[in-house]
């Protein structure tokens, strides 16, 4: 696929739902390190959710009129950009069990999928890109989400670019690899059993004493964070794309404005 | 075991709140996950052996009729008795029979989760013979009077320090000491007259080899050989799905099994039996039957549920899911737990009385990852859910939530409004302090979880208002 890239790539961005209305901040610093990367981007207004809430509830009806939106929508570009592994693993690795037999929705979807990247590897894998001039002094710790890495790879890109970043080091997170018990709406239908995945896990985060923890799906980090913030955790929880955008200047997930 | 899959929420609930479980499970499957990523890591052809694998079950399930009748046919040569089986109660009933038959009164057992899923210690005892479980694992829950939690270590929910207490309770001679080597000397003195006076024996099998008609068992303690020899009977009983073509299909196996099982490169003891004692032999049972079953399986082989039927139980799905280690094995309410037994106890019961278990998974995707014949784990319980879905098995609130978010996200201009005002409400509700404690209707994160302030606007309406500009 790199081979065929174009000078300047033209990229669709697809925000997400959770991003979109949880944590826009993600949004712009996807946009802003695209940018930099070299691509125009568009966000085009007819999106909303990729149907994953539907596919993983086996409404595949659902998920099948939300895919073509999608596949409508987005066709028109080189690329489809995607902050959340979730999301992305939703449209380049499931959407192709939905229209099996359908010969001419098949092709539309395969031309989509097949461009669909999840940001972090996009950025590596595709655009070669590497932060320049970022600063971000402390220590984070990594949490690998589980669609990233396992649908799509996603491990070395985040680090290799983290590594880039001036003043910031990695600690290593014990469990990385283990789900933090978000499972979409896995977490409100066994709300007691995510809590009890998710309390491992803050223990691990916390135990690595690092300042700030990093991932690439809002919706795990939203979980992690919603609970090491109950917990009275001080680590502060960003998107790994906000660090590289150098906007992790905003108040962490689940943390309040600074008093001034 | 006693099927209460429907019963998941309160049973999970249950386990979360023993202390004691969770310091079990966290003990072993942490053990187990550490020391099966050091062999695979060890193993330099573990992608060839795992490809290998899987593609040796998947042609002998092509062709399985074929490889049961060479089995049959040269198990019989050997000198075996070969019984079929489609129920459960239809199998546990062969083995009641060839043990009144052998008049038995008392018989050993070899852990086998075949003869959990066909019912088999309760049918002994029924049966009125003395039922002797000789793995120790096995020994201990039968002692305590549960089932298995595991299906490759039954006593995984309890620790060493309760299995000691146990032991004191009811050993004739207990050890005084509590380390393990004391209690597996205690259980040693405990179950070896037992071993011998045995009339029949009762093993599961690892493993069918079609082309000679062996059964092969692997373990680690040699209980096995211990109690299938000394008895005059040796029953055997297999699901069909064990089948091999030929003993050097089954070495592929024999190599991927302990290390995803317990991440050692072999064990103890791996036993080729081919029929009963010969004329010149100077041991073995005089008679070898062998009870096939199928409970559902056939009917998997049809359906998307296929793949399922090269699982070879070695437990590693259930050693690396979260759940799982949250809950352990009793809470799913099944002869099977973790992520395999939530594909087939569906499949073996029905869609209703099982829906919790497709749906009480993250979909991490972790037991695909480590299955060592690269079962589409994740895949078929959301197969299972699309099922359920259809068969209108989906809970009403959850059913018209999604609906009334499909019906939403296929409007994006309404959509973007509605989840604008429904920001804007959020922000106002959490007060500018960063975070929300309590939110109606999000009771299920809140309870455990806060949720964020959200920002002023949603993405789209930011995006928009940064683009008129």
């Amino acid at each position: 696929m790199t081979d065929a890239r174009p000078a300047r790539p033209m990229v669709g961005f697809f925000v997400t739902c959770i991003v979109d209305a949880m944590r826009p901040n993600i949004g712009f610093a996807s946009l802003k390190v695209l940018e930099a990367a070299g691509c125009d981007v568009e966000v085009p207004a007819a999106q909303t959710c990729c149907g994953q809430p539907a596919f993983n509830s086996g409404d595949d009806a659902a998920t099948k009129a939300l895919a073509k939106q999608v596949i409508a929508a987005f066709e028109p570009y080189d690329y489809i950009v995607v902050p959340s592994g979730s999301c992305a693993s939703m449209i380049r690795s499931h959407y192709g069990e939905l229209f099996v037999g359908d010969a001419e929705w098949e092709a539309r979807q395969r031309a989509v999928s097949d461009k669909t990247w999840e940001i972090l590897s996009f950025l590596t894998d595709v655009m070669g890109y590497l932060p320049e001039g970022v600063r971000y002094d402390g220590v984070a710790t990594y949490h690998d989400s589980c669609s990233g890495l396992r649908d799509l790879g996603v491990h070395d890109q985040p680090r290799k670019m983290l590594a880039a970043v001036e003043g910031l080091s990695l600690t290593p997170l014990e469990g990385h690899n283990e789900c933090c018990g978000f499972g979409g709406t896995f977490c409100v239908k066994y709300s007691d059993l995510s809590n009890a995945i998710v309390t491992d896990k803050s223990e691990k985060v916390e135990a690595t004493g690092a300042d700030m923890l990093l991932g690439g799906d809002m919706g795990c980090l939203m979980n992690m964070a919603g609970k090491l913030n109950r917990r009275g955790a001080e680590v502060k929880v960003y998107h790994t794309i906000e660090v590289l955008a150098g906007m992790a200047d905003v108040p962490a997930i689940c943390k309040p404005e600074k008093m001034r | 075991m006693r099927q209460q899959s429907h019963l998941f929420k309160e049973t999970a609930k249950q386990a979360l709140a023993d202390p004691t479980l969770k310091i079990a499970l966290n003990r072993t499957t942490g053990l187990l996950q550490r020391r099966r990523a050091q062999v695979i890591d060890e193993f330099p052809e573990y992608a060839e052996a795992r490809a290998a694998a899987e593609k040796i079950k998947t042609h002998t399930l092509e062709h399985m009729a074929h490889y049961l009748a060479q089995f049959e046919a040269n198990a019989i040569a050997a000198g075996a008795q070969v019984h079929w089986a489609r129920t459960p109660k239809e199998a546990s009933e062969i083995v009641i029979r060839i043990c009144r038959e052998a008049g038995a009164t008392s018989a050993t057992r070899v852990k086998s989760m075949l003869g959990e899923e066909i019912g088999l210690p309760d049918a002994l005892s029924e049966a009125g013979i003395e039922r002797v479980e000789t793995d120790l694992a096995e020994h201990i829950i039968q002692l305590a009077g549960d089932p298995p939690s595991h299906i490759v270590m039954p006593a995984m929910h309890k620790t060493h320090e309760q299995v000691a207490e146990l032991f004191r309770e009811k050993h004739a001679e207990p050890s005084e000491d509590d380390d393990v080597t004391s209690l597996v000397e205690s259980a040693r003195r405990e179950l070896r007259q037992k071993f011998l006076g045995a009339d029949v024996g009762i093993s599961g099998a690892n493993f069918l080899i079609a082309e000679n008609g062996s059964i092969v068992t692997v373990t680690n303690e040699g209980n096995a050989e211990l109690t299938v020899t000394p008895p005059k009977t040796h029953i055997v009983t297999a699901g069909i799905e064990k089948l091999v073509p030929s003993l050097a299909h089954a070495t592929v196996f024999l190599r991927l099994l302990s290390r995803a099982a317990i991440g050692a490169e072999i064990t103890q003891y791996t036993t080729f039996y081919n029929g009963p004692k010969r004329k010149d032999d100077a041991d073995g049972p005089e008679q070898m039957h062998i009870v096939l079953v199928d409970n559902h399986r056939t009917e998997m082989l049809g359906s998307f549920l296929r793949p399922m039927l090269r699982c070879i139980r070695c437990g590693a799905c259930m050693n690396h899911c979260p759940v799982y280690a949250s809950v352990g094995g009793h809470a799913y309410g099944a002869v099977y737990p973790g992520p395999m037994g939530s594909v087939l106890t569906p499949a073996m019961r029905d869609l209703k009385s099982t829906k919790h278990l497709p749906n009480a998974c993250t979909l991490n995707g972790r037991c695909k990852e480590v299955c060592p014949v690269n079962i589409p784990l994740t895949d078929m319980l959301r197969s299972l859910r699309a099922r359920q879905h259809d068969a209108g098995l989906t809970p009403p609130v959850t059913k018209w939530a999604l609906r009334g978010w499909g019906w939403l996200a296929r409007r994006p201009k309404l959509y973007h409004r509605v989840t604008g005002l429904a920001v804007f409400v959020m922000r106002v509700w959490s007060m500018n302090k960063g975070r929300i404690r309590r939110f109606p209707m999000a009771g299920n994160w809140t309870r455990h979880r806060d949720l964020p302030q959200p920002e002023l606007g949603t993405f789209m309406q930011q995006y928009k208002r940064r683009q008129g500009k």
